[in-house]
């Protein structure tokens, strides 16, 4: 069920460089369950700016019926966002898309969980998630520089968590796949959210043998699925006219379902 | 007594309040939020004879109290929107205007032929105003003789009242809708997107991929009250009037200008459930300035 609800800031800090931590408060909390999907922010109450924008639910505490959302203060609206105090409203369409499926890893099983950037956060519910149900996580994540990097500890507790910064400031110096190549790592799905070359990499070199979900992004309008803003090629048919939504058909996908 | 209660060609409207082409889909994602038989009408989304992808992404980029959007019509075709969509909507009680899209006058001709014998279309919206697509859309709908041909023969292949929806993008839209009432237009439904363009700072190219895009959102609210005050005073067609409206009071300003019922459309991308907010506060609106029905409304700002 989709609902529009104005939240109440819980609280807000900057947890890195232009990465902010904005914890709300709100009746939708109680009825968002995937890991992956988004809720849709509109940052100020006027015409301008005038859309949502996209954000991904990094935790969810059901009790408290609380939500997390971790976002870099990049454009005009997330820099408004940011100026958010503890106590003011949020307006929140959510919760939105289809989140990475949780099943496809049995417990005892282990999954690789690979983000880069500001794809990282949406993984943070679901590793709670799937060490819930008792799989096995091994995260590996890049930054572009150690002043960047955030929830490294809330990993660690998690699983294994490996550490790439583009600029060599922490951890491998390079990307994911630096580390990926490096390490030898057992494992029997992937999820991944990050910029679109990362999740091209990780298809082309998981894909064939391993069971692969990408979280894709992409510009949006209404995030319900009825602007046709986000929509991609399904690989079956890249150059026809069959197409996939990112908001309603995604964010994740199997990958292979459509071409990045 | 219904005090929304609007009557057009080929519509009876329980209000005057309907979503625009392209901002609702095929009412889908929408009919998930609220009963679309609240709704006065829907304008579902252009048709063309044959399924469209529509153009690269980037398609929308954000203005200042606007977006620009370059989507390219796509759809699902008329085979598909015949057999699957409009069956779909048939479980609501509320009249399809359907929009009619295509690269050539024998498209037009097939779309609005064929769909307007759809049990729950109840008119046809020409589309001659699309700024998106390389052939068709605009080209149709910037010259009067060109506008006004294509609509004689839209009009003639149609089972229902045929709607123009002019494009804001001409030096002279009085003339363009007196070309299409000579055509033979039953109503006007305006105004289409105002050709724009942003440019990224770090690239300096263009956001969009298509490059340019039609703005919409409440930024061109004042060139569609500006345009609908001069064309509802030069033909005598009743106009569907939107551009920008996501209040009652945005209502009201429309049906001032000369509009006799109104279509939302960026609106539904930033709050899914306004077109309900809009048709509920629209009664208390006619309170507060005293009218008894909306139709009382209508050219209001006529000397």
């Amino acid at each position: 069920m989709i609902r529009n609800e104005l939240c109440t800031v819980i609280s807000h800090h900057e947890i890195a460089e232009n990465i902010y931590e904005l914890i709300l408060c709100g009746e939708l909390a109680s009825e968002m369950k995937e890991p992956g999907q988004f809720v849709h922010v509109k940052v100020s109450s006027g015409q301008d700016p005038l859309l949502r924008r996209p954000i991904s639910i990094a935790n969810i505490d059901h009790e408290k019926k609380e939500f997390t959302l971790i976002y870099r203060a990049e454009g005009r609206g997330t820099t408004i966002l940011s100026k958010k105090m503890p106590g003011d409203e949020v307006d929140i369409l959510g919760s939105l898309g289809h989140g990475f499926p949780l099943e496809e890893t049995e417990s005892g099983e282990t999954a690789l969980l690979v983000g880069g950037g500001i794809g990282v956060p949406p993984l943070y519910e679901l590793s709670k998630q799937l060490v819930a149900r008792g799989v096995r996580v091994v995260h590996v994540f890049g930054f572009q520089t150690k002043s960047a990097m955030f929830y490294e500890e809330a990993f660690k507790q998690l699983g294994p968590t490996f550490i790439a910064t583009v600029d060599g400031s922490y951890g491998t110096c390079g990307l994911v796949t630096d580390v990926l190549d490096f390490e030898v790592l057992s494992f029997d799905t992937v999820y991944s959210c990050g910029p679109t070359p990362m999740l091209r990499a990780i298809e082309g070199k998981y894909a064939a043998d391993k069971k692969v979900f990408l979280s894709l992004e992409e510009r949006m309008g209404c995030g319900i699925g009825a602007c046709f803003a986000c929509v991609c090629h399904t690989a079956e048919n890249p150059n026809g006219f069959t197409y996939k939504k990112v908001c309603t058909d995604g964010p994740v996908f199997r990958a292979g379902e459509v071409v990045l | 007594m219904n005090r929304l209660a609007v009557n057009l060609p080929g519509l009876k409207l329980r209000n005057p309040i309907m979503p625009a082409s392209g901002c609702f889909g095929f009412g889908k994602e929408f009919g998930q939020l609220y009963d679309l038989s609240e709704l006065g009408a829907i304008m579902i989304k252009a048709t063309t004879v044959e399924p469209r992808f529509g153009n690269p992404t980037p398609r929308v980029a954000e203005t200042s109290a606007g977006m620009l959007n370059a989507i390219g019509l796509q759809n699902p075709g008329l085979d598909k929107v015949l057999s699957e969509e409009l069956p779909w909507l048939e479980q609501f009680d509320v009249p399809i205007i359907a929009n009619v899209a295509g690269s050539t006058e024998e498209d037009y001709v097939e779309v609005a032929r064929r769909i307007s014998k759809a049990p729950n279309v109840h008119a046809l919206e020409l589309n001659i105003s699309c700024p998106n697509v390389k052939t068709g859309g605009i080209a149709f709908g910037t010259i009067p003789e060109v506008a006004k041909s294509l609509t004689a023969k839209v009009k003639e292949a149609s089972s229902v009242p045929v709607y123009v929806k002019l494009s804001p993008n001409v030096t002279n839209i009085v003339e363009m809708a007196k070309a299409v009432e000579a055509g033979g237009a039953d109503g006007l439904t305006m105004i289409n997107t105002l050709l724009g363009m942003r440019l990224d700072l770090k690239t300096g190219k263009p956001i969009l991929a298509n490059r340019t895009g039609g703005l919409s959102g409440p930024a061109i609210k004042p060139v569609a009250i500006r345009m609908i005050y001069e064309v509802s005073q030069a033909v005598s067609l009743p106009i569907i009037g939107m551009g920008g409206i996501e209040s009652a009071e945005d209502v009201l300003e429309y049906f001032f200008a000369g509009a006799s019922a109104v279509a939302v459309g960026t609106a539904n991308f930033v709050d899914p459930f306004v077109c309900p907010k809009i048709i509920k506060d629209l009664t208390e609106l006619l309170d507060k300035y005293g009218f008894e029905h909306i139709s009382e409304c209508i050219g209001r700002s006529w000397k």
